[in-house]
């Protein structure tokens, strides 16, 4: 078997043992590409364990810049004996195995078709430290050295990176650099180097930033105005409000008082969580909850209050797999309609569908002004996917000009000139009623809120026509949400077509790939991505101007086509489903894939000799 | 009920209080409960309370669940903001008003079912965060707006009017506040507004998480023999441990008690409290204490009433936080918004 040959572009995937320290190592590995100029996408790949079970870490390295999920394994770095026949068997024909060869492993346990490349790293490290917890860190630098020999990339790199991290701590700089070297030193004395496979420098990184969504929807809250955070610990959501505790910690205390300019309360559950958040809301701070699908379905009914009592909220919404306990650490796109009819009685809530951690920090900050002007849950639903991994993407941007949009909060002043206040009265036509914080005037303004139903001067009312009032008030209100959502985002086929698609989320990256692939076939289509709900009517007419719509999603039930088809009464038979739901991260090779084939079907079906003319 | 509206027209003659309020002007909505209901003196006791603290009504933020109880807030301080929330969430509720906006007074208005039953989980992480409130429970044992059903404070033995007697052990919640470290404990009557008002002032001034459980008799559902939350069962049975007294800086204080019977403290408000022993083996400052003093009389089947534990050097959650003294719905752009230098640092460690 010839060895697979191809520079700036494989897949590399280390099996590790949970808690040995792997993950900053993998990083480093990751960063030191980047600093190559050649892009990377990592995942994480865990179990619902802590420490001791197995836990994956898979790179892509492109030049090209996908960095969608690729399917198959190119080189993997077996660190795990545990997981060793399935980590084996996971490679390509022609790929790589990197393992520790200080124990003899029989020959039976290898594959013909993969070439085996062992370093003692167990041996080099006990040989150089004494200490256990040292032996077992530094093992993981060691490989990641030998690594960088195999793959050709510099150790001035490395050691650059090495300096960063640890500035003023002369120390560890030191040791890591040494076991660094371990690493490097035994491939370049014992092993042919470089492989088939290699980094060779490019310049496709630009200014582009290497981060996670998580951490970068806390910057944006932080960026956003968040003052209050409200959360109980659940996984893929929990660094959110850790990540908003750490900047908040650099950004949000007075350099004079130490005072906290931010309060975050870890609640006792998710009802307790929202309620906080409902409760800061109604007093007039922003504030958050992060969680995930379990969460949200706690929340519901503190989400049909806020929706008809009117409160700003921003709800986090992390994806994972689901129902129920699901696959807490798996990544999907299944609770659209969970979040986007939450509570009893009729409801709609707005959606934010970022595909990106530049995205993240940019919706989160929209998702609080837009909980502000609307009054109302704004849901931000992003996944673990996007959530728990770090990704290139453009850097965050802020302009120092912008403030925050408080909505219709109506003053002290304005109520003493004798402006008219009714809470749930449409003034503007916009749906958007007024609302006055407690405490602003001593006679005027006052209101009681409440879930039942009232009239447009917030008193009690069970009448018909005030309950219609409402409702239909709410209903202008979401029309209006559809103008101020980030609006879609189209990309044009370089040529003419019947045939679009239509993708959110964490699909992006995968889907751009598809595109390219189909393209590069002679099939155009023409791509929409979805960035909201409520859909804007550029959406309606996307669907419109198209004979056939693939609608590319991370779930079983195609939640976004019921969406579609409900809110635009869109013929069913003119979207095309393509599902993929197995908790993995959709590829590319999926979705042109099965793009390819139902083309395929149709133009055989309509005697036409090839896509093209199907298209 | 009140079905007539009492006319907006303040008679000359009410009194006004240092903030320029007369009493009336801390009254709401008519009530919509029943006659005799012991809510309504209990609202009235807020309204009593507020006037007497010059409290300006729309300094108060109140809050409540879902329930009869729950209802009240809505027929005082009609010139404050309220919060009917949802059934058993009126703390978390409450905890994030009070987050964002430090300066206010929060009022909590809740149920037996509303906090023990359903709510149980919310009142006692509440209690535990040292949230600043006046936190009241208007306890009657049972469902009244459902017709009648058993909520979990009632006692075990007890008799419903359809004649069920309820076997579950009943929740007491001043104990659970006792022990979840509420800062201010006391019980109260309905039927004692001598009683109940300073109580309510105490808990409004008081700096940390206050709690009083109110006995309030339901009229229509738990008012009759076999209960043990009537006005008959409580006025034979209650027992009063303290009485308070507010000394304002004109009073003079006179020292008309034996040492040791009287305890002194300054509120958070800035205003004296004093706790005057009405039991010889009672001391209101002592937690386990006042847990264990209770739990005897109680298993006699006495109603303790007063200010059963009192923490003088009470902290809250703000505290806690390390929250700015400016209310944090104050803030804006200037003061949260790192800006796009800090950005731009952000985005080059990132790379």
């Amino acid at each position: 078997m010839k060895p697979i040959e191809a520079i700036n572009d494989f897949v590399i995937k280390f099996a590790n043992v949970n808690g040995s320290g792997s993950a900053s190592a993998n990083e480093l590995f990751a960063k030191a590409i980047l600093r190559m100029g050649v892009p990377v996408s990592p995942r994480n790949i865990f179990p619902s364990n802590i420490q001791g079970l197995p836990t994956w870490y898979e790179a892509r390295v492109c030049e090209q810049g996908y960095q969608g999920r690729r399917g198959g394994v190119d080189m993997m770095v077996a660190m795990n004996p545990q997981t060793w026949d399935a980590d084996l068997a996971e490679i390509e024909p022609g790929g790589y195995l990197f393992y520790d060869s200080t124990r003899p492993i029989p020959a039976s346990r290898f594959r013909a078709d993969v070439q085996v490349i062992g370093v003692p790293l167990t041996d080099i490290s006990n040989t150089a430290y004494t200490d256990p917890r040292q032996r077992q860190l530094f093992k993981n630098i060691i490989y990641v050295g030998a690594l960088s020999v195999l793959l050709d990339v510099e150790a001035a790199v490395f050691e650059k990176l090495f300096a960063e991290q640890y500035r003023g701590k002369e120390l560890l700089l030191d040791s890591n650099v040494r076991a660094l070297h371990l690493g490097r030193d035994y491939v370049t004395q014992h092993l042919p180097a470089p492989l088939g496979i290699r980094v060779r420098r490019a310049d496709r990184v630009g200014d582009q930033i290497f981060t996670d969504g998580n951490s970068a929807a806390a910057l944006g809250c932080v960026y956003g105005g968040a003052t209050v955070a409200a959360w109980y610990p659940i996984t893929p959501s929990s660094s959110v409000p850790e990540a908003f505790q750490k900047y908040c910690d650099k950004f949000r205390v007075d350099a004079v008082t130490g005072q906290n300019r931010f309060a975050i309360v870890q609640a006792e559950d998710e009802l307790a969580s929202i309620g906080m958040v409902v409760g800061a809301g109604w007093n007039g701070a922003r504030a958050f909850t992060a969680t995930s699908g379990p969460g949200v379905s706690l929340m519901t009914e503190f989400i049909g209050l806020a929706y008809f009592a009117e409160i700003p909220v921003t709800i986090i919404n992390v994806q994972r797999g689901g129902p129920s306990t699901g696959m807490p650490t798996r990544t999907q796109q299944s609770d659209l309609l969970s979040c986007a009819y939450a509570s009893h009685g009729d409801t709609k809530h707005v959606m934010l569908l970022p595909e990106d951690p530049h995205e993240c920090f940019e919706f989160a900050a929209a998702a609080l002004d837009l909980a502000d002007r609307l009054q109302t849950p704004i849901f931000f639903m992003t996944d673990l996917d996007i959530g728990m991994n770090q990704r290139l993407c453009q850097p965050f941007v802020w302009d120092d000009q912008r403030d925050y949009d408080r909505g219709k909060v109506m003053t002290a002043e304005e109520l003493e000139a004798g402006k008219d206040f009714g809470r749930y009265k449409d003034v503007d036509g916009d749906g958007i009623p007024w609302r006055t914080l407690p405490g602003t005037h001593p006679t005027k303004g006052s209101y009681f809120t409440r879930g039942t139903t009232r009239d447009p001067y917030a008193r009690y009312s069970e009448r018909g026509p005030d309950y219609i009032y409402n409702m239909e008030r709410l209903l202008r209100k979401f029309a209006t949400a559809a103008d101020l959502v980030p609006q879609p985002v189209l990309r044009p086929a370089a040529l003419p077509t019947l045939i679009g698609v239509l993708y959110f989320g964490s699909t992006s990256p995968a889907m751009q790939e598809a595109l390219d692939q189909l393209a590069a076939e002679g099939i155009a289509i023409n791509a929409m991505r979805l960035r909201a709900f409520p859909f804007p009517a550029s959406v309606k007419a996307f669907l419109d101007e198209h004979t056939t719509v693939f609608l590319v999603e991370q779930n079983r039930d195609a939640q976004m086509h019921s969406l579609l088809v409900n809110e635009l009464s869109v013929d069913p038979a003119q979207l095309v489903k393509v599902l993929h739901y197995d908790g993995t991260p959709i590829t590319a090779r999926f979705i042109a894939g099965y793009i390819r084939k139902v083309l395929q079907a149709r133009s055989l079906a309509q005697g036409k000799p090839n896509l093209k003319e199907a298209a | 009920m009140t079905y007539l509206a009492k006319p907006a027209l303040h008679h000359p003659t009410l009194t006004h209080n240092r903030v320029g309020y007369t009493r009336r002007d801390y009254e709401g909505r008519i009530s919509t409960l029943c006659a005799g209901c012991g809510h309504d003196s209990i609202s009235a006791a807020i309204v009593q309370a507020c006037w007497e603290l010059d409290i300006e009504p729309h300094r108060v933020a109140k809050l409540s669940g879902i329930g009869c109880s729950s209802k009240t807030p809505d027929y005082f301080l009609g010139a404050a903001h309220g919060f009917n929330t949802v059934h058993g969430r009126m703390p978390s509720v409450l905890t994030g008003a009070n987050l964002a906006n430090r300066d206010l007074l929060y009022l909590g208005v809740s149920g037996d079912g509303d906090s023990a039953s359903i709510g149980l989980g919310q009142f006692a992480n509440a209690m535990r965060r040292g949230v600043r409130m006046a936190y009241i429970v208007e306890n009657n044992g049972v469902y009244g707006l459902t017709k009648g059903q058993f909520s979990a404070t009632a006692d075990r033995g007890s008799k419903s009017k359809k004649g069920v007697v309820n076997n579950d052990s009943p929740i007491d919640l001043v104990g659970l506040a006792l022990q979840l470290g509420a800062t201010y404990v006391a019980r109260g009557f309905s039927g004692d507004k001598a009683q109940l008002v300073p109580l309510i002032k105490g808990a409004l001034g008081h700096g940390g998480a206050a709690f009083i459980d109110v006995i309030s008799p339901c009229v229509a559902f738990n008012n009759h023999g076999g209960s043990t939350k009537s006005y008959d069962y409580v006025r034979q049975h209650n027992e009063a441990v303290s009485r308070i007294d507010f000394i304002t800086t004109r009073d003079e204080i006179t020292a008309d008690y034996p040492p040791g019977e009287v305890v002194e403290v300054e509120q958070h408000d800035g205003r004296h409290l004093r706790l005057r022993k009405l039991r010889q083996d009672y001391d209101p400052t002592d937690r386990y204490a006042a847990l264990s003093y209770m739990n005897d009389h109680q298993a006699r089947g006495e109603v303790v009433t007063g200010l059963l534990y009192l923490d003088p050097l009470a902290t809250d959650m703000h505290s806690a936080l390390h929250t700015t003294d400016t209310p944090l719905n104050t803030l804006g752009v200037k003061q949260l918004c790192p800006g796009d230098k800090a950005l731009d640092k952000l985005n080059a460690s990132l790379r």
